[in-house]
């Protein structure tokens, strides 16, 4: 049970956690196992999907979801900023779970994210959830956005496109029978996992994932509690065995 | 009460001619509940199969209802008369045919109608305008009308309701469901009476109060006289007795002699997989070519008609089943009833036997398999409880909050509800009788806005108060959900079993074949979406009676091939579905405590309790025997607590744990029915006799406080019963075909809201809930807690050289069931792998058995 221990441990004290290296279009990228991109030459931190207020947008349709969604991703996303001091944040896409999530969301949880924007660059890529984030949400707000040869936007196009930084899918690798949130790349372009408490997963063997990596060279960087395991595509179980209930939304 | 006969003249002239005409008269219990309803009572009658219990419940209603005047036209129209709920559709449908058959043979003036989940749209929205005088459903109709705004008009005529198989229905969440309706139809129809029909249980009072929600006056009791007693034996077998396993491959040949000396044949088995098995067992050694046919819950449902029509027909010699057969509808001339494998309780058996011989005046013929030796001692012990009459139903339920919360939603649709009134409502449901406003209070709170400390969903309310305090539902789309999760019954969620082509293209050792595989291949059969979650690609496993690998999974099939592989990695994937009931736990210590009762059994089995006897020791009727001993590199403890393989597992869990802690070193443990075993890398018998470690702690009471609590965190088991809590509270809604594939990545995990509640709202119903349904059902807590209570300062502690004669059954499991796959959450990875190559060393063979007993 050591090894169990050393994980309470190193949870407990986050700062501990070991970043993996991942290189996308020539530029060599951190990878934190809380699930963000970190561009230490730009100091930039990368995160997707963090759905805010998405507990209360199932609560609007009747589905009493806890209330604590929202709370726990800025927290999550409070101890990254405390772990590498970014000058600029970037949140590519679908960073509220609508439109209307900022209105929803609680006073403390304004102040946390206010509090989080201040001193430096905060960008919200749009993202098919959340294409006009309103004012109050503080930051600036972009459709897309390159930092040399990286572009940055939320949904991944179709075809080749070297440098390309996306998220919307959610992708999550199933391991040794656990499913667990996972950044996919060929070395070419990345899809990013997602951030937010209660952002469900897709099997990384789906097939939207297919016409985007190159096969055999696609990997996982796989997220676990205090490192990032990087495992080759094929030894993840193809399909995601355990399924969750499903509300019947979908993204579109 | 009057216990005299009552006259025939009881009953209006077209029934006594009815009567008269085929010769029979009416029997004493029927008029009786006639003469009960007449008063104005609600009663309970007790019948053994075949006392004609159905017409009995009807009698009184058929009776009323030909004396009643003609509704005249152009005046109101009225509501149900008789509402007779069944806990099977296809017995109420059943129920209905035979009852309509008197009916017109007597020309009476009675509309007669069934409902259920299969009843055409059209007909039902007729039904809910123009209701039959008698309405035969089950109890998710009847919940699904009473949350309806004509629930008033339907029922407000109500004179009764007729409850068919009440003990079956009293001990599960739909009985608790049931409850709160009944409430429900005592408000709506204060008149109203009850009439409860059961087979012979354990406490009648508890059921007579269930029916009419009352400590002050009970229903009345009506007992029919018990039929002929059972002839009952357990086979004993030429054979040589299996140490281990379930199939009681040793014993077909004689069951197969059985069935061609009987007329027909009912031969239950406890798991599907046990049922395929024996059947094709049976067919292969089948050169009389007789009609064997097989019935179980995964068949195609138009087969098991057929199946059933040609049973009733009598054209089947012998039908192989599992506890789909159990209740209700008869079938045919059934003459013998073959029970194999262990009974698991004496009034499941009963009630099996029951199915033999629907005459009252002959004995029910059964026979007895045990498919093991320990299985013998059960069925023993069945035997001589069922010679007894002595009863082991379950205990009555305290009502879940799941299900509490589904019915305030419920009522809301109906009509807004002023809380207290609801509240008075509901603790005159039996279940319920112990509810204390707070709970109610925050089962509200929940229906409305998720029942949490932060109250951000106050506008989204489910349910809003009005200006007079009452509470309604906030629109229409919120009943609208509702009337699509109405119910507790929650499937198993099933793949479809799809043989593709092998064997899959080559690859390195460990990766998996992600690539297209070929399909097309013929379906098997459906197997639970929770076995194969155990499973890894290329696991193998026996379904239908092959040895199958799993190649992966697509949408809802697990595709599998063929292997050469001669024994599966994970043989069975259910043993007994029922634990193994106290009462004959506690007559199994019985027989092992007292060697004077050995002679009662086979000679196989007394030899080997001797034997035990010699070697270790058997352990006192209240004690526990705890046995230690080297094997293989491993140090083995096995213990014989007799609780159950549920309370086994649990208790397997939290004491690797424990022993974990104290430096045992455990890697992995096993658990039946009977016993369990743990192995440690530490020499677990040195440390207990040299005093380092004491069992007494080890096994002691407290394991069910911080050690149960921080494993319910991990465990799996636990997280499926809270998302089965969450889908019949309503916090989430039912999966339906089909909508589950789109945009999984926007959905959520129940796994995760369980996760958040138990970090933020430790004491939220659901969390509740769950643990309350942990306690009886897939954990068993209520059980090892009595167990632990009951051995505390008695266990006996043995330190062997060996394997013991009594340890070999539970021994050979190893590699046998999975138990392990949970486990691996709490132990090293590195352990791990010792552990399955450890499961992997020990292949049940009855040579290596041999080579296990000590001789």
């Amino acid at each position: 049970m050591q090894r169990q221990e050393a994980a309470k441990r190193v949870i407990s004290s986050p700062a501990d956690a070991a970043a993996g290296d991942v290189v996308i279009a020539g530029v060599a990228l951190k990878i934190d196992p809380l699930g963000a991109l970190i561009h230490e030459a730009e100091r930039m931190l990368i995160v997707a999907d963090l759905h805010l207020e998405k507990g209360s947008s199932y609560a609007k349709r009747g589905v009493m979801l806890p209330p604590y969604d929202t709370g726990t991703t800025l927290a999550r996303l409070a101890v990254l900023i405390a772990r590498w001091s970014p000058r600029r944040v970037v949140a590519l896409g679908d960073s509220f779970h609508d439109n209307s999530g900022p209105e929803r969301m609680a006073a403390i949880d304004h102040a946390s994210l206010s509090a989080l924007q201040a001193g430096r660059d905060w960008i919200w890529v749009a993202g098919n959830h959340d294409p006009n984030i309103p004012a109050d949400a503080g930051g600036e707000r972009l459709p897309a956005l390159a930092i040399g040869p990286l572009h940055l936007r939320h949904e991944p196009r179709p075809g080749a496109q070297s440098g390309e930084i996306a998220g919307h899918l959610h992708p999550i690798a199933r391991i040794a029978g656990r499913r667990r949130r996972c950044l996919i790349t060929d070395g070419s372009r990345a899809v990013m996992p997602a951030f937010g408490a209660y952002a469900g997963g897709l099997n990384i063997h789906d097939a939207v994932f297919e016409p985007l990596f190159s096969r055999g060279r696609k990997r996982a960087h796989v997220l676990a509690e205090m490192q990032v395991f990087e495992v080759c595509a094929t030894r993840c179980h193809p399909e995601e065995l355990i399924r969750p209930i499903a509300w019947g939304m979908s993204s579109k | 009460m009057k216990r005299t006969a009552l006259p025939t003249s009881a009953l209006p002239a077209p029934f006594v001619e009815w009567f008269a005409a085929r010769g029979w008269s009416p029997r004493q219990h029927q008029l009786e509940l006639v003469a009960r309803a007449e008063t104005g009572e609600s009663a309970l009658l007790v019948a053994p199969t075949g006392a004609g219990k159905t017409l009995a419940g009807f009698l009184p209603s058929l009776v009323e209802l030909t004396a009643r005047e003609r509704r005249l036209p152009g005046t109101k129209r009225r509501g149900l008369h008789t509402l007779y709920i069944s806990p099977l559709k296809a017995l109420a449908i059943d129920v209905a045919r035979n009852l309509k058959t008197p009916v017109e043979e007597m020309g009476l003036p009675i509309r007669i109608e069934t409902r259920t989940g299969d009843t055409s749209a059209s007909k039902r929205q007729r039904q809910r305008r123009d209701p039959p005088d008698m309405l035969l459903t089950t109890p998710e109709q009847v919940a699904l009308l009473l949350a309806s705004p004509d629930a008033q008009f339907l029922f407000g005529d109500l004179k009764r309701v007729v409850l068919d198989e009440l003990h079956a229905l009293v001990t599960s969440k739909r009985g608790d469901l049931l409850s709160l309706g009944l409430a429900r139809l005592r408000s709506l129809a204060p008149d109203m009476t009850a009439i409860g029909l059961s087979a012979t249980v354990r406490d009648p009072d508890e059921l007579r109060r269930w029916l009419v929600g009352s400590d002050e006056k009970l229903a009345s009791l009506v007992t029919a006289p018990p039929g002929a007693p059972p002839d009952l034996r357990v086979l004993d077998t030429s054979e040589r007795l299996p140490w281990a396993g379930h199939s009681a491959v040793h014993a077909l040949r004689e069951i197969y002699d059985a069935i061609r000396a009987a007329n027909m044949t009912l031969v239950f088995v406890n798991t599907r997989a046990q049922a395929e098995f024996v059947f094709q067992e049976l067919w292969r050694m089948n050169d009389d070519k007789l009609a064997i046919a097989l019935h179980h819950g995964s068949l195609d449902a138009g087969q098991r008609r057929r199946v059933e029509e040609a049973m009733a027909a009598g054209k089947l010699k012998a039908v192989v089943c599992t506890s789909t057969l159990d209740l209700g509808i008869d079938w045919g001339d059934v003459d013998l009833v073959i029970n194999v494998g262990a009974p698991k309780g004496a009034s499941r058996l009963m009630q099996r036997i029951g199915r033999a011989n629907h005459r009252l005046d002959e004995p029910s013929r059964a026979m007895l398999v045990p498919a093991n030796r320990f299985e013998v001692l059960e069925c023993v012990a069945a035997v001589d409880a069922a010679r007894e009459g002595a009863q082991d139903t379950a205990q009555p339920r305290t009502g879940a909050l799941d299900v509490l919360a589904q019915h305030i939603l419920g009522m809301a649709c109906a009509e807004p509800f002023a809380a207290e009134a609801l509240y008075d409502e509901i603790i005159s449901a039996a279940p319920y009788a112990g509810l204390t406003w707070e709970q109610f209070e925050k089962a509200v709170d929940f229906v409305a806005t998720g029942g949490y400390a932060l109250r951000t969903y106050d506008r989204f309310a489910k349910i809003k108060r009005m200006p007079d305090g009452r509470w309604r539902v906030a629109n229409g789309r919120i009943a609208q959900a509702y009337r699509m999760n109405v119910g507790t019954i929650i499937e198993a969620d099933m793949l479809k079993v799809r043989m593709v082509r092998g064997p899959l293209p080559k690859r390195e050792p460990g990766a998996v074949y992600t690539g297209k595989i070929g399909r097309g291949g013929r379906v098997l059969g459906e197997i639970e979406e929770s076995f194969i979650e155990m499973l890894a690609p290329n696991d193998t496993f026996v379904f239908g009676g092959e040895i199958l690998a799993l190649q992966g999974i697509q949408e809802d099939e697990a595709l599998v091939s063929r292997t050469h592989a001669d024994a599966p990695k994970v043989p069975s994937y259910a043993g007994g579905k029922f634990p193994l009931s106290t009462y004959l736990a506690s007559r199994v210590r019985g027989f092992l405590a007292d060697a004077s009762s050995w002679d009662h059994l086979p000679p196989q089995v007394g030899e080997w309790l001797a034997l035990q006897a010699e070697r270790s020791t058997l352990p006192g009727r209240r004690d526990l025997l705890v046995e230690t001993f080297p094997r293989g590199g491993r140090f083995y403890m096995a213990a014989y607590p007799f609780e159950g393989r549920l309370a086994h597992q649990t208790l397997g869990m939290l004491l690797t744990r424990r022993m974990d802690r104290a430096g045992l070193k455990p890697l992995g443990f096993v658990a039946n029915d009977y016993a369990f075993a743990v192995w440690s890398l530490a020499d677990v018998g040195r440390r207990v006799t040299s005093g380092e470690v004491s069992l007494g702690n080890l096994f002691a009471q407290d394991m069910l406080g911080d050690d149960l609590e921080e494993w319910m965190h991990e465990s799996a088991l636990m997280k499926r019963t809270f998302r089965n809590c969450a889908v019949i509270a309503g916090l989430i809604e039912r999966r339906f075909p089909g909508k589950e594939k789109t945009g999984r990545q926007v959905t959520i995990s129940t796994d995760l809201v369980y996760d958040v509640l138990r970090r933020h709202e430790p004491d939220h119903l659901l969390l509740e809930a769950a643990r309350q349904d942990a306690a009886t059902g897939l954990l068993d807590i209520a059980r090892l807690s009595d167990m632990l209570s009951r051995i505390a300062g008695r266990i006996v502690h043995r330190d062997l050289d060996r394997v013991s004669p009594l340890a070999v059954p539970i021994m050979l499991e190893i590699g046998r069931e999975l138990v392990y796959g949970e486990a691996q959450d709490q132990i090293l990875a590195e352990a791990a792998n010792d552990l399955i190559r450890e499961a992997e060393g020990a292949k049940a063979r009855s040579s290596e058995a041999r080579d296990l007993v000590p001789s």
